[in-house]
């Protein structure tokens, strides 16, 4: 029972950083309908950000840890206006397919920077918060950077619920995603409110960057590339665009991995998880929580 | 007696009364190599209501799309209050003053009522604006005001339409333009949105274009129409007038 608890608490800490990334890609292709490659990328840098402000002004307390997360965050925001404004915007009116080959472009140039100004040997991840363990009763064991996966998550996600679902600009979001020429006419300037998508969305992947190394401890420029890329799975399996299924993805396929992990199947971890994955969208095409959408030409 | 409409080919603007809040001049549109407008000329008088009626396809839609702003003008001008508004982006011509209710409504169909109206206003600053805008869409529409959280793609037919137009006003608009209002309604609902449109330009002094199959009670409602031909006017005057003209009468109005 024990070891089930702890598994379970283990998945969750995992699931909730695909699910902070993987909220990314979703609320991206909701009001612009493309998957943007750079995401996990952005992941990455936030993880760089975290371990640089460390360096400049190094955190020994909770109150700390939080604003070198919330440094990170900010940074990663402004990153991802930019990433936006330069690479994407430009090509708004061009074909789908332009716009994601530049987004593996843009993906391929932050790594290749990345490795360029920190190397591409990995970097031990600086302790944030004050490192503690918790044991309950029974053997569960809870550590400090855990306990800030779990308790930070699901705070982000109701600053996420509540941005979303009762703001000008969340619901603006919604409204571009259902039709974003209806949108304009209202009066809604677009380009604002994508932008602010992208913020909200690099924000969310800066902060899934700090906790996933807090719990790692190690980050090299490559880092990204795998946790993006289940995070992108995990977004298509709760229904791309659509906002609490990529959380629900994300948990679950945290969930997932973690249980075959400490099963005798170990070695076969990332195929049984993403088998898995494919079954749902045989059953669901259009993902656990998404309606299925004619393509709009 | 009033003269007679003008029947030359391409009227001049000056045909209509002058102090217009919105005049087209020489307006050219295309789609590609299509050209589905070759040359318009509109002049909408301040505090008119102005209709445009055509046969399917003649270029009405395309001639709201463009004064939004929605599709490049390839030639002419839009001048709205004296002001050249070609090369705007939809919403800041939305924030100049005009409002569009498009062609099939476009309601925000995932969003609850009180959120659609809200979008409306989404470049107010001022809730205390906002508050007095909803309150007025919803003296125009009591309906609405029963289901504020009601989702807007669960609506009926004429709720949706009425929710399109309380969308628009909420931009506090001097130009609203709505793009065949009556489409699907049955005659009963659409004999009632054209008397809240008739209210609209009569109560808040609010100018407006309407283009309609409906070409009867467009012209009844309307002070002034054109008429729409594969992308030119091919007449244009006062409604009473257009209404007995011979040849609006054979071709729009179902009277042979
Ligand atoms: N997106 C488009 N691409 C190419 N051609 C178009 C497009 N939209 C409209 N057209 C063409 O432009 C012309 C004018 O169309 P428009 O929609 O303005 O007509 P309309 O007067 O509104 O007709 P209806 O009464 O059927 O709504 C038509 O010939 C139409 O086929
Ligand atoms: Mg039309």
């Amino acid at each position: 029972m024990t070891e089930f608890l702890q598994q379970l608490l283990n998945g969750l800490s995992l699931g909730a950083v695909y699910a902070l990334i993987a909220l990314g890609y979703t609320m991206v292709y909701g009001v612009l309908r493309f998957i943007n490659f750079a995401h996990s990328d952005v992941f990455m840098v936030g993880a760089f950000a975290g371990y640089y402000l460390n360096r400049w002004m190094p955190s020994d307390s909770m109150a700390g840890g939080l604003a070198i997360l919330a440094g990170s965050m900010a940074f990663c925001a402004l990153l991802g206006v930019v990433i936006e404004r330069l690479a994407y915007r430009p090509l708004r009116r061009r074909s789908r397919l332009n716009v994601l080959i530049t987004a593996i472009g843009v993906s391929l140039l932050l790594e290749y920077t990345g490795q360029f100004l920190f190397g591409a040997a990995p970097k031990p991840f600086p302790q944030l918060f004050p490192v503690r363990t918790f044991q309950f009763a029974g053997g569960l064991i809870v550590s400090t950077n855990q306990l800030a996966v779990l308790v930070l998550t699901p705070l982000l996600l109701a600053a996420l619920h509540f941005i979303v679902l009762k703001t000008r600009f969340g619901t603006a979001m919604r409204a571009i995603s259902f039709h974003p020429v209806a949108a304009t006419l209202v009066g809604i300037n677009l380009d604002r409110v994508i932008s602010f998508t992208f913020a909200l969305g690099s924000a969310l992947a800066a902060a899934g960057g700090i906790l996933y190394s807090l719990n790692y401890q190690s980050i090299d420029p490559l880092m990204g590339v795998l946790p993006g890329l289940k995070a992108f799975v995990a977004a298509v399996v709760g229904g791309i665009g659509n906002i609490p299924g990529a959380a629900l993805g994300g948990l679950l396929l945290g969930i997932i991995e973690t249980f075959v992990n400490g099963s005798r199947w170990s070695t076969a971890t990332d195929a049984i998880a993403f088998a898995l994955l494919i079954l749902i969208l045989l059953f669901r095409p259009a993902g656990l929580l998404g309606k299925l959408e004619v393509e709009k030409v | 007696m009033t003269p007679p409409a003008s029947t030359a080919a391409a009227p001049p603007p000056h045909a209509l009364p002058a102090d217009p809040l919105l005049e087209i001049r020489d307006l050219t549109v295309h789609y590609g190599v299509i050209a589905a407008l070759r040359g318009i000329s509109l002049s909408i008088p301040a505090g008119a209501i102005v209709t445009l009626i055509g046969a399917n396809g003649a270029g009405k839609t395309t001639t709201l799309r463009t004064i939004s702003g929605l599709i490049p003008a390839r030639r002419g001008a839009i001048l709205f209050a004296g002001r050249n508004i070609v090369g705007q982006r939809p919403d800041q011509i939305v924030a100049l003053g005009i409002s569009q209710v498009p062609e099939g409504r476009l309601i925000f169909a995932n969003l609850t009522v009180l959120e659609n109206l809200r979008m409306g206003a989404f470049r107010q600053p001022r809730r205390a604006l906002i508050a007095d805008d909803l309150d007025r869409v919803y003296q125009l529409f009591p309906r609405l005001r029963e289901r504020p959280s009601q989702i807007a793609g669960t609506l009926s037919g004429g709720e949706q339409q009425m929710l399109a137009i309380g969308r628009a006003l909420m931009s506090r608009p001097r130009l609203l333009m709505l793009d065949e209002p009556s489409l699907g309604l049955a005659p009963l609902l659409v004999a009632a949105i054209f008397e809240k449109i008739a209210a609209i330009n009569r109560d808040q002094k609010t100018t407006i274009i309407l283009v309609e199959q409906n070409a009867n009670l467009a012209l009844e409602i309307s002070d002034f129409g054109y008429v729409l031909e594969t992308g030119r006017v091919i007449l244009a005057g006062r409604s009473t007038d257009l209404r007995r003209n011979p040849q609006v009468r054979q071709a729009y109005l179902g009277v042979s």
